[in-house]
């Protein structure tokens, strides 16, 4: 869909920046607000383009770079962190090769921290896209990553 | 309604999912059809029981036993064995849940105790997703009762305030006398907002409300909407809670279209209608007033207070912000009388309260027990202990923003006063426990880590301060840090407590504190720097 049409969804309220954003950036397969997203939104809804952009920045699920088909969000909270985080973050940029907020050359992986997931009672967990992975070992991140076809 | 010979209960939850819920349950519903079970025994999901990390679980009724872990290879044998002969597989240790009727439902939880339940009273026995079984099971009967006796505003709000509710999103503050602020408020239009941004580390009691029983939550919502003169409510949702703004936004399509939410709500007069909001990742949006900017469309910066929400919220326009846990007390206690909600708890404290247990606990999960039970008892009766046999060392009360308790602390009881009076919190009802191999200073470097991230940026003591402790943190780990490196983190907290704007900033106190007093033999011995 257009973006022009997602953002035609909702009245011209200031109040639906956050849902359009949202719904711009779903409808994006690299998961990312482009420059004319934010452009139209701000049209839109009367605002300054500074004042979309800026909030567009704030919030961590927002993105204003091309993204990779899965985004992992490892969870960086104290619970993931006493039951081994630590081990599964390494595991991590080791298999992929790129650190926090950078994509895989093959545009297959972003790696992404997250504050708390809410699925402490697995902890150490993490999301790829909107599917939750608890109970983590290096072993496991490997599984998981091969399935969704990373390292061939 | 076909009448069914038996159920089987499948708890939907993360956790249960990413174990393979679904797979289960496509399995035994093939293999039902196969045997031509299906108009005999029916299979379906509820909300949590309150077992994480217990993998698929299956409750089965009438029998009240539930299998935990169970695995695709154990499906033809329960149904075999269990479906068709009548008889528990042995060796899949089946436990038994135990409700009592009436109306204090006790269960019990794996192998741990009896649990009273206001809150998730229906959480873990109905199908969510199914308006039906949750007006059979009591839903709906509390906004009932105030509608079709046509209770005065203020008689409900007198009722919410004898019942000494006190909020659950930490700061305990007296529910009802929140309603009646805003009530009192001058303006026409008002509104109430869910804050269902549960965010806080280690805390996920929200979310398993939403999804467990989503109607309650509106229910209380109108409830509350009715009692202060609202007739529009939000609830606020962090993003990354997919399956419960799922099942929230299904839970108010259904009350639109039975009219238990929209105009004239069963023909009484009283409209009110709610709205999801989706949050977009910020921790400090948790906080009330900066729930209310990022409602507004903005970034989740939050307002200096006074004024409060209550007078100038949303769109500067009166506006009651309840915690999810706080509101689904409220249809309990307009349907049974505050009489009765005082039973449980303390004095001061009434009521139950949702807890989640985790980190080196035999048995992670969540439960509701009465206000005023000792911490010890939440640790080691119903956790289990501490995991492997190891020793105890120190648990996290209350989430990042909670408190390091010793050993010398574990017979308080979990309510504001008493925790308060051991400079504590309850915070959301997270008890994170830690056995004697963990390191406080590595905790509490998580701990920063995570302010460092979160903080707003707004105000300077907290965006400054939250990266000069960890910096001064830093330093201590490799072995480099002074006795006047830890006062001088105690000071700078102390700066942040007296100066930040909001919660955020001020509440780093608490872990950095009782980090040093509880445990500062951990601070001065050269650590291990990752």
């Amino acid at each position: 869909m257009a973006p022009e049409k997602i953002i035609a969804k909702y009245d011209p309220s200031a109040e639906h920046l956050l849902s359009i954003l949202h719904d711009l950036q779903d409808a994006r397969e690299q998961h990312y607000l482009t420059d004319r997203d934010l452009r139209l939104a701000a049209e839109y809804l009367h605002l300054p383009f500074s004042f979309v952009h800026g909030v567009a920045t704030f919030y961590t699920m927002f993105s204003l770079t091309p993204r990779g088909r899965f985004i992992i969000r490892i969870c960086q909270s104290p619970p993931c962190h006493l039951m081994g985080a630590t081990t599964v973050e390494q595991e991590l940029r080791r298999f992929l090769k790129v650190d926090f907020g950078q994509t895989t050359p093959d545009g297959l992986f972003t790696l992404e921290m997250s504050s708390c997931l809410g699925v402490c009672g697995v902890a150490p967990a993490m999301m790829v896209n909107d599917e939750v992975f608890g109970n983590l070992t290096p072993g496991r991140v490997q599984e998981i990553l091969a399935e969704k076809g990373g390292g061939a | 309604m076909s009448l069914f010979r038996m159920h089987i209960l499948i708890p939907i939850d993360e956790g249960t999912v990413q174990a393979g819920a679904f797979e289960i349950k496509r399995q035994l519903e093939r293999q039902l059809l196969e045997k031509n079970l299906d108009q005999e025994i029916r299979v379906l999901e509820t909300g949590t029981v309150g077992i994480v990390g217990g993998g698929v679980i299956l409750v089965m009724f009438p029998e009240r036993l539930y299998y935990t872990s169970v695995k695709p290879a154990d499906i033809p044998r329960i149904v075999e064995e269990h479906l068709i002969k009548g008889r528990a597989v042995k060796d899949l240790h089946p436990s038994p849940v135990d409700i009592q009727s009436g109306v204090k439902d006790l269960h019990q939880v794996g192998p741990t105790r009896k649990q009273p339940r206001i809150i998730l009273d229906k959480a873990w026995r109905i199908d969510p997703e199914n308006l039906e079984e949750v007006l059979a099971a009591g839903g709906y009967r509390g906004l009932e009762k105030i509608l079709g006796a046509k209770l005065r505003p203020e008689a409900v709000i007198e009722e919410v305030k004898s019942s000494g509710l006190r909020g659950r999103g930490g700061a305990g503050f007296p529910t009802g006398l929140k309603w009646e602020f805003t009530r009192k408020a001058p303006g026409s239009e008002k509104f109430v907002i869910c804050n269902a941004d549960e965010g806080e580390p280690g805390t996920f009691k929200d979310r398993l409300i939403l999804e467990g029983d989503p109607h309650k939550l509106i229910e209380a919502m109108a409830i509350a909407g009715y009692a202060i003169g609202s007739e529009k409510g939000y609830v606020y949702i962090r993003g990354e809670y997919d399956l419960s703004i799922r099942r929230m936004q299904m839970a108010i399509d259904q009350a639109r279209e039975s009219n238990l939410l929209g105009k004239n709500i069963l023909e009484t007069g009283f409209s009110f209608d709610v709205e999801i909001k989706k949050g977009a990742g910020a921790y400090v949006c948790g906080e009330e007033t900066a729930l209310i900017e990022s409602l507004e469309g903005r970034r989740g910066h939050p307002r200096l207070k006074p004024p409060y929400p209550v007078t100038h919220g949303l769109w500067k326009k009166p506006t009651l912000v309840n915690n999810v846990e706080t509101l689904s007390n409220v249809p309990g206690i307009v349907y049974e009388g505050s009489a009765w909600f005082r039973k449980f708890g303390t004095d001061k404290c009434a009521g139950t309260k949702v807890f989640t247990i985790l980190g080196h606990v035999e048995y992670p999960g969540l439960i509701e027990v009465e206000m005023g039970t000792p911490l010890r008892e939440i640790i080691f009766s119903f956790g289990g202990g501490v995991k492997e046999g190891k020793r105890f060392k120190a648990a996290l009360l209350g989430g990042a923003a909670g408190v390091f308790l010793s050993e010398k602390l574990l017979d308080v009881p979990m309510d504001f006063e008493s925790l308060k009076d051991n400079k504590a919190v309850l915070g959301s009802g997270a008890v994170l426990v830690m056995n004697e191999d963990t390191s406080i200073v590595d905790m509490l470097a998580s701990i920063l880590k995570f302010f460092v991230h979160e903080s707003c940026g707004q105000c300077s003591p907290c965006r400054v301060g939250t990266r000069q402790l960890a910096d001064l943190l830093e330093k201590t780990r490799k072995g480099q840090g002074t006795e006047a490196d830890l006062e001088r983190m105690v000071n700078v907290s102390k700066t942040m407590f007296a100066t930040s704007l909001c919660p955020l900033g001020q509440s780093l106190i608490m872990p950095v504190r009782s980090a040093i007093e509880n445990f500062g033999e951990d601070f001065l011995k050269p650590g291990k720097a990752s």
